[in-house]
């Protein structure tokens, strides 16, 4: 039994294998660079829009406001890291419904790519928002002597995201696949449903987490500034 | 006992211990938040959307514990470097 997508080859060119994971996260790609597409050909500000930009519109204004109800920030600049994350999960998710596709999530590396673009993410965000030195003061926070366990948490977390998301997918396959060799007939249906619904909640908060962490990493300077204002005022 | 049947048999013990014990404490955890999040609903019900959000990502970590125990249990049955080891060696032989 494989337990992640990357043991199956499926093209061998020379010294280079081109295996499952990379090929269904192109299929997956395609197919929400497509869809995006075929939605935003005919955009209008009528009062008759078309259903796909109906769709696509409510997609984009749900994720806006999860973005500040959770950041209390300006979603523009965290839409497209975020939104593209969830869209990714959750149609690598929902595809895998289709007899033959193997979610590309399923596989540790994939996870870890994802991962490692919201670490690089939050430290992007976050000193980008206070410049790079006072990004950095913050690892000392507390005291000095936290510095160690700052910079253990921040990677240590990156790590819990990957292997979080990559165990859920993983399990909801592996179950399939034992299901399967024991009670064929109706069995595995119902766990593909529930499948369904835990990829769907994992993806929402990988994507929770993810503005979490840029969040926590953008908002103290602001904490800070409004905490000195509300002093300045007291003293006039 | 040989080699291969020592390292399969403590794998299969040991998968089934971490799963069986690492089930435990993230269980009785996400049964503590839920309770917690029912009672704050009934009490608040205008603030459902806050404390579902929170309850969601808060269980989602609850429950990554149990998560990388799964994933050790299955690394230690499915690819386990130990046997693997074990096999090549005694088919080099």
């Amino acid at each position: 039994m494989n337990i992640s997508p990357d043991n199956i080859i499926v093209l061998q060119i020379g010294p280079i294998a081109l295996n499952a994971t990379i090929v269904y996260t192109w299929i997956t790609m395609a197919v929400i660079v497509a869809l995006s597409w075929f939605g935003t050909r005919k955009l209008t500000t009528e009062c008759k829009i078309s259903r796909w930009q109906n769709l696509l519109e409510t997609l984009v204004l749900g994720m806006n406001k999860q973005i500040r109800a959770i950041s209390n920030q300006e979603p523009d600049r965290f839409l497209p890291i975020v939104g593209t994350l969830f869209l990714f999960i959750s149609v690598s998710v929902i595809l895998s419904i289709i007899p033959g596709y193997q979610p590309p999530t399923g596989s540790l590396s994939t996870t870890a790519a994802l991962a490692i673009c919201v670490f690089v993410a939050v430290q992007f965000y976050g000193i980008s928002k206070r410049g790079f030195i006072g990004y950095l003061k913050h690892y000392l926070k507390p005291t000095p002597f936290m510095l160690p366990f700052n910079i253990l948490g921040e990677v240590s977390r990156t790590i819990a995201l990957a292997v979080r998301l990559f165990g859920n997918v993983m399990s909801g396959s592996v179950i399939i696949a034992i299901l399967l060799s024991i009670a064929p007939l109706f069995f595995p249906i119902l766990m593909q449903a529930l499948g369904l619904l835990t990829g769907l909640i994992q993806a929402y908060i990988f994507a929770i987490l993810s503005i979490v962490y840029i969040a926590s990493a953008t908002r103290v300077y602001e904490e800070k500034e409004q905490t000195l204002e509300k002093y300045g005022k007291g003293k006039e | 006992m040989d080699n291969v049947g020592l390292i399969g048999m403590v794998s299969i013990i040991v998968a089934g211990f971490t799963i069986a014990v690492g089930s435990i404490g993230p269980a009785l955890g996400e049964a503590r938040a839920a309770a917690q999040a029912l009672s704050s609903i009934a009490q608040q019900p205008d603030e459902a959307n806050t404390i579902t959000r929170t309850l969601f990502v808060s269980m989602a970590m609850i429950e990554s514990t149990a998560i990388y125990c799964f994933v050790v249990a299955m690394i230690v049955i499915f690819a386990n470097p130990f046997w693997n080891y074990v096999i090549t060696k005694a088919g080099g032989q």
